[in-house]
């Protein structure tokens, strides 16, 4: 039998400090649907997800009720687009037959209106990121990804000029709900082939048949044990945050390894990430601030953000037998009550957002500028975050949104999840010839291994 | 197949046998109880056998709550793998 004390604090951290899954994702790879008739290619990966996903909602539902645990999200994650309709061209078809199955199962998103082309582009796939903005605009839950870098390979420039101005005319086709088909879009420096969080899940070339992959949530559960032990030293503060993150990883690992059986499924990775959301008592920043900070974005911030990136891993890999992901802590400022607040009045700015990425994961992160941002701004603020990345071996992002017809000190609400992004200043002076002179950043010396 | 059902609120009379009989109704044994106060709490923890229930385990929860609704006591039911993953390396 177990303890009073460990069943009531499970109970506890369950109703009241918002620890649940977030996300049960199903990895799903459609290489045999690719057809070089676009209309027989959307069919078949139509009826593929219809068919391998068809009893992943029921299936979560019955495992919450069986455990008393919310999962959040139920997602779904196929092979880049890019790949799967090069050989017939209708990307589009594609975005739709992934929208319309996604409704049917009463998934939440269905992820991987992607692209891999960190170290050069074909023909289709400059043809495919160009259909970004209409799939996006034109779709409800298609998420889409875009890798444009890596350690390995460097940093491609061209792409990342044209995702400068894919976001701008997303952000302009999406004008009518606060250029929201932006918060659907994320760019990649070093994206994982598993992971199963959103915008950016993709089921990446090397994975297998079908697997389910699993984030877990719970900032709230870290902050209140963090707050009960104002005599902790900073080492002993590492210590309680690795006990922590094993409890709730653990609870991740039992949910995915149970879908995973019960579907019939190959049992994936646990994401170690600690995600927020808007909610009071579910913030990362919070943890931030229970460790000693007055507000996120005061100096010592970076400090206290990687030792809780490297805490969360370190206890995190013994509960779980695989790992993957993202795995760090998320900071995205809209789905953050604290970062929200440190945004809004002016503690939290871009430049300190940037270095808080060089030590989590992921990037900047669902972030509101104003809509009259350039393209070459937008792509030279990419350019920094995947340089960031390539030179660190890390993933790093950018999920941003120009909101059309916002300006600095406006605030948007996205609704839900999404939370509310306080409008953030761009620092000023014109990247543009940077940004248009193309090529690519070549990687960097210790990316010769071999 | 085990659970946990833990009840918790503030004490009255009736409560465990509220509990206790719906249990039995539906062919759920219990094999370990214990009871205290906690903080002007009613706390109630049993480890019950559900391997002949008559309703499935994702069902139990609702069932017990409703059967204890008017006594104004939020019951939990949970797997006890749950309880093995996050408190047994």
């Amino acid at each position: 039998m177990f303890t009073e004390n460990e069943i009531l604090e499970t109970i506890d951290m369950l109703d009241n400090r918002h620890l649940d899954v977030r996300t049960v994702t199903a990895s799903l790879s459609l290489l045999d649907c690719i057809d070089g008739d676009g209309k027989k290619c959307a069919a078949k990966v139509y009826d593929k997800i219809m068919r391998v996903c068809a009893r992943l909602v029921p299936v979560c539902d019955s495992l919450a009720a069986r455990y008393g645990v919310k999962i959040v999200n139920k997602r779904i994650a196929v092979t880049p687009v890019s790949v799967i309709g090069s050989a017939s061209g209708d990307f589009i078809g594609l975005a739709h037959a992934l929208d319309r199955a996604g409704k049917n199962l009463g998934v939440d998103f269905v992820g991987g209106y992607s692209a891999l082309v960190q170290k050069g582009a074909t023909a289709r796939e400059n043809e495919f990121l160009d259909t970004i903005p209409q799939a996006l605009s034109e779709t409800d839950i298609v998420c889409s990804s875009v890798n444009v870098a890596s350690s390995k390979t460097g940093i491609n420039m061209d792409a990342v000029g044209k995702l400068g101005k894919i976001i701008k005319d997303l952000a302009y086709r999406t004008r009518e709900i606060n250029s929201f088909g932006c918060g659907k879009l994320v760019v990649f420096c070093n994206a994982v082939d598993d992971n199963p969080f959103m915008a950016g899940a993709f089921t990446g070339l090397s994975e297998g048949e079908c697997a389910i992959n699993v984030g877990v949530s719970g900032p709230g559960v870290v902050e209140y044990e963090i707050k009960k032990h104002p005599d902790y030293d900073i080492t002993q503060i590492c210590e309680l945050i690795k006990r922590t993150a094993f409890k709730i990883t653990r609870l991740g690992a039992l949910i995915g390894t149970e879908a995973a059986r019960e579907l019939g499924l190959a049992a994936g990775i646990v994401d170690l990430s600690l995600a927020p959301t808007p909610a009071i008592g579910d913030s990362v920043a919070r943890i931030l601030e229970s460790i000693g900070l007055s507000t996120v974005g005061s100096c010592g911030t970076t400090a206290c953000l990687a030792l809780l990136n490297d805490a969360v891993k370190k206890g995190g890999v013994m509960a779980a037998s695989r790992v993957g992901g993202l795995s760090g802590a998320f900071i995205p400022v809209s789905e953050d009550a604290g970062m929200i607040e440190a945004a809004r009045s002016g503690a939290l700015n871009l430049e300190k957002l940037e270095a808080m990425t060089a030590v989590c994961s992921v990037g900047l992160d669902m972030i509101a500028v104003a809509g009259d941002t350039t393209a070459a701004q937008l792509s030279a603020m990419i350019a920094d975050e995947c340089a960031i990345g390539m030179i660190n071996n890390k993933t790093t992002a950018v999920r941003v949104i120009p909101v059309y017809g916002k300006t600095v000190g406006d605030e948007v609400n996205f609704g839900g999840l999404f939370g509310t992004a306080p409008v953030m200043a761009v620092n000023g002076g014109a990247p543009d010839v940077f940004v248009n002179r193309g090529g690519v950043i070549p990687p960097p010396i210790h990316a010769n291994k071999n | 197949m085990k659970a946990v059902v833990s009840v918790i609120g503030k004490d009255r009379t009736g409560i465990i046998a509220a509990v206790a009989g719906a249990l039995a109704e539906r062919d759920i044994n219990i094999e370990d109880i214990s009871q205290t106060i906690m903080q002007n709490n009613f706390v109630m923890i049993m480890l019950v056998d559900v391997q002949n229930s008559s309703v499935p385990l994702d069902k139990l929860g609702e069932d017990l709550q409703k059967a204890a609704d008017s006594l104004g006591v939020t019951v939990h039911v949970q797997h006890e793998d749950l309880f093995n993953a996050m408190h047994r390396v």
